[in-house]
């Protein structure tokens, strides 16, 4: 670990590997919180995959491997299937997860087809474009981390100057509507944001698994706050946090592609986010829940203790446990259960093993009948 | 045609068809995208079993990746069920996450063995002829032929047996349930189905080109008819066609076959989006603009019929009266009164509207309303 730190330092590939992971990583995390929000997910997925013939295309007809020039034809491809995805639903009976699977594969196939035309191509300039399916963090050189922040800084900027609008356009967008905005213009915008955020990792993750870059950072962060603008931040730096050190590892191993290695890492982010995060972490309603029915669990003792009383005329009067159990729905734990009240110095066991409700348990149980009975 | 020609077309039909009939019920039930996370989620399932078995062919491979995409289903629905994320967020991190490992696996452990990365996603059709189905010495065909054609077949059988079943569970959850259809029972064996075409099509055609024949022809099948046993006869023919075609454009220009036929079966959608008879692009359009004229055509009989015998009605009866009067464009104004002279609902002498006496009943009519 020490070893890849001081790397990170003093070399300069990983430098620029590690620069480059973060610019993807922030704005991929910063947008993909809206697109999570908004419930577009799987329109991340798609539009990852259409971006392929788009960046095939940008090759064939420039023969230039400019990273801005096959990074804006890969958001024209994207931005076209979207539209695409919209003409399907808004024209036709066709739902939107088969328009979304259908732009997807069609695209992808497209540039698959593309793809491997290029590949029989007879010039020098053509290998290196299949580092868009899974893509390779290693070869990131100084002009691709350019390219992608010039990209980012206009996207994060418009977020930020748009902020109000989206947030609008993310929660209660009939009332933006109401209020004046532009809802259908802030939602072209920001579709066009997260499609562009989309294009920025395409060489680092590839096409096939960006969509991941988009869902986890803010799946993960949406756990811990319910505030947006904490929500975006988060999952801004769980971006960059997955993005680095996945990009770091994939190149510093053989053989470990860099789009997996980083999806691997923000599945783990997203994991622990779903398990731990404090009120939402599925750990704590697990224990909560299980504190409950322990509690409710007691009480029912109690409270049939209490009726067992009352029909005795006198709560000092023992009974079996077995007896207690039958009324509480069974007799298995009964024992311990009452062993747990006894603790509590709610009830007590007479020399003969019989069990009765002390003067503070017979309030409670009190308490538990009446709230029964109002219940 | 050579043999092996003949044979890797037979291949891409079979796949086709299998791929289309699961594909429908996908369609309808809104679950097109799951069939994107299966075919993802399957490598797993394939690299474990292979890891086991050491043989790419043997069938406990396609067990492996039957129960992966089962787990895929189950697990996305559980981590909707926690309501912690929307099932759309769910998908988008089941599926990457399951690929991920499995692509690591391979190309770590499994990169020197026939399965490489370039298979996963292409597969590799153009090679399905190389490996034989042989029985006792007797060389009975592709291997990949017989596996797909026993995929075919089962899903033909579950259709066929469960028909009924699997349609009111699809346009009716509530009354199947009611019925005691048990529409989770046909949902799980519809996903289960889908896992083990989606296996099978995994060789020909590789992981993500199998959504494109789940999907596109299905859906290019819904926008022509409301009959379901229609709507998979369709999609079928559409994917067998979408199999001839991109094979020959593939060989043509030398290119990936799978992205040929992925290719070939979204422009059979593209044509269908556009020219289908009712709820086409184009037959939407014409239908729009014929209401259009209609309703012009109407508002300017009423106007004819309001100005008829009376002084202004030479300058209100003229051709190029109506761009101002009626604030329509000229080329508009001209095809409303194409429009009515074609029903012969009105006369034109020269610059000069004249009612027909249909034309006069029309106008009334419209008064009226």
């Amino acid at each position: 670990m020490s070893d890849i730190l001081r790397l990170l330092i003093t070399d300069y590939t990983l430098r620029t590997v590690a620069l480059g992971a973060t610019v993807l990583g922030v704005t991929s995390g910063a947008l993909g919180a809206f697109a999570v929000l908004r419930r577009q997910a799987l329109l991340g997925d798609a539009v990852s995959h259409a971006t392929l013939p788009g960046i095939a295309l940008a090759f064939l007809l420039t023969q230039s491997k400019a990273p801005l020039v096959l990074l804006v034809g890969a958001a024209i491809a994207g931005w076209l299937g979207t539209l695409l995805v919209l003409a399907v639903v808004n024209n036709t009976r066709i739902k939107e997860d088969a328009a979304l699977g259908l732009i997807l594969s069609v695209f992808f196939g497209g540039g698959l087809v593309l793809l491997t035309l290029i590949q029989k191509m007879p010039i020098a300039t053509q290998a290196g474009l299949d580092k868009f399916l899974f893509g390779q963090a290693a070869a990131l050189v100084e002009s691709d981390v350019i390219a992608m922040a010039v990209l980012a800084v206009p996207t994060l900027l418009l977020t930020a100057l748009f902020w109000k609008e989206f947030k609008l356009l993310s929660f209660d967008p009939e009332y933006g509507a109401t209020l004046g905005f532009k809802m259908r213009t802030m939602d072209i915008l920001l579709t066009s944001l997260i499609v562009i955020a989309i294009v920025i990792g395409l060489q680092t993750v590839g096409v096939v698994l960006m969509s991941a870059m988009i869902v986890a950072p803010g799946a993960a962060a949406r756990q811990w706050t319910d505030r947006l603008s904490v929500m975006v931040i988060l999952s801004a730096l769980f971006g960059a946090v997955s993005g680095v050190t996945g990009a770091v590892i994939s190149s510093t191993m053989a053989h470990l592609p860099t789009g997996p290695t980083i999806v691997l890492v923000v599945s783990v982010i997203v994991v622990i986010s779903l398990a731990f995060a404090p009120n939402r972490g599925l750990v704590w309603s697990y224990l909560r829940e299980r504190r409950n029915r322990s509690r409710m669990r007691l009480e029912a003792v109690l409270g049939n203790m209490g009726l067992m009383a009352r029909q005795h005329g006198q709560q000092t009067v023992g009974h079996t446990s077995s007896a207690i159990g039958a009324m509480s729905g069974g007799r298995i734990g009964i024992d311990a259960r009452l062993r747990d009240l006894e603790q509590d110095k709610l009830v007590v066991q007479d020399s003969d093993g019989l069990w009765a409700l002390t003067e503070r348990g017979n309030q409670k149980a009190a308490e538990i009948m009446q709230r029964g009975v109002t219940e | 045609m050579s043999t092996a020609q003949l044979e890797i077309q037979l291949i891409a039909i079979v796949v086709a068809a299998a791929a289309a009939l699961p594909g429908v019920f996908l369609v309808l039930r809104r679950m097109a995208m799951m069939s994107d996370a299966i075919s993802h989620a399957i490598l797993i399932g394939i690299v474990v079993a292979f890891f086991i078995v050491h043989d790419l062919s043997h069938p406990l491979l396609i067990v492996g990746a039957a129960l992966t995409g089962v787990l895929t289903v189950t697990l996305v629905e559980a981590l909707s069920r926690t309501k912690r994320l929307h099932e759309d967020s769910a998908i988008g991190l089941v599926f990457p996450l399951l690929f991920s490992i499995g692509v690591i696996l391979i190309s770590r452990y499994a990169s020197h063995v026939h399965l490489d990365l370039d298979a996963v996603l292409m597969g590799e059709l153009a090679f399905a002829p190389f490996d034989r189905f042989v029985i006792a010495g007797q060389d009975l065909g592709p291997r990949a032929l017989f596996v797909m054609s026993g995929i075919l077949l089962l899903n033909i059988l579950f259709i066929g047996l469960f028909y009924k079943e699997i349609k009111i569970a699809t346009f009716d959850a509530g009354l199947a349930a009611s019925l005691g259809f048990a529409p989770v029972a046909i949902h799980y064996g519809l996903m289960t189905i889908v896992s083990i075409t989606a296996v099978g099509a995994f060789d020909a055609v590789g992981s993500l080109l199998v959504v494109a024949l789940m999907i596109a022809p299905p859906a290019a099948a819904y926008l022509l008819t409301d009959r379901l046993s229609v709507m998979l006869l369709l999609s079928v023919l559409f994917g067998v066609i979408s199999a001839i075609v991109g094979y020959w454009a593939a060989h043509m220009f030398d290119v990936s076959i799978a992205g040929m036929m992925a290719t070939a079966a979204g422009i059979v959608f593209l044509l269908v989006f556009l020219f289908a008879p009712h709820r086409g692009i184009v037959a939407v359009a014409r239908r729009r603009m014929h209401q259009r004229l209609q309703f012009a055509g109407g508002a300017l009989a009423v106007h004819l019929l309001n100005h008829e015998g009376s002084p202004e009605a030479i300058e209100e009866c003229r051709v190029d009266h109506l761009g101002d009067h009626l604030r329509w464009e000229m080329v508009f104004a001209l095809r409303v009164i194409r429009y009515l002279q074609r029903n012969n609902l009105i006369r034109r002498e020269g610059d000069y509207l004249h009612l027909t006496a249909d034309g006069r009943s029309l106008a009334r009519e419209m008064m009226v309303q």
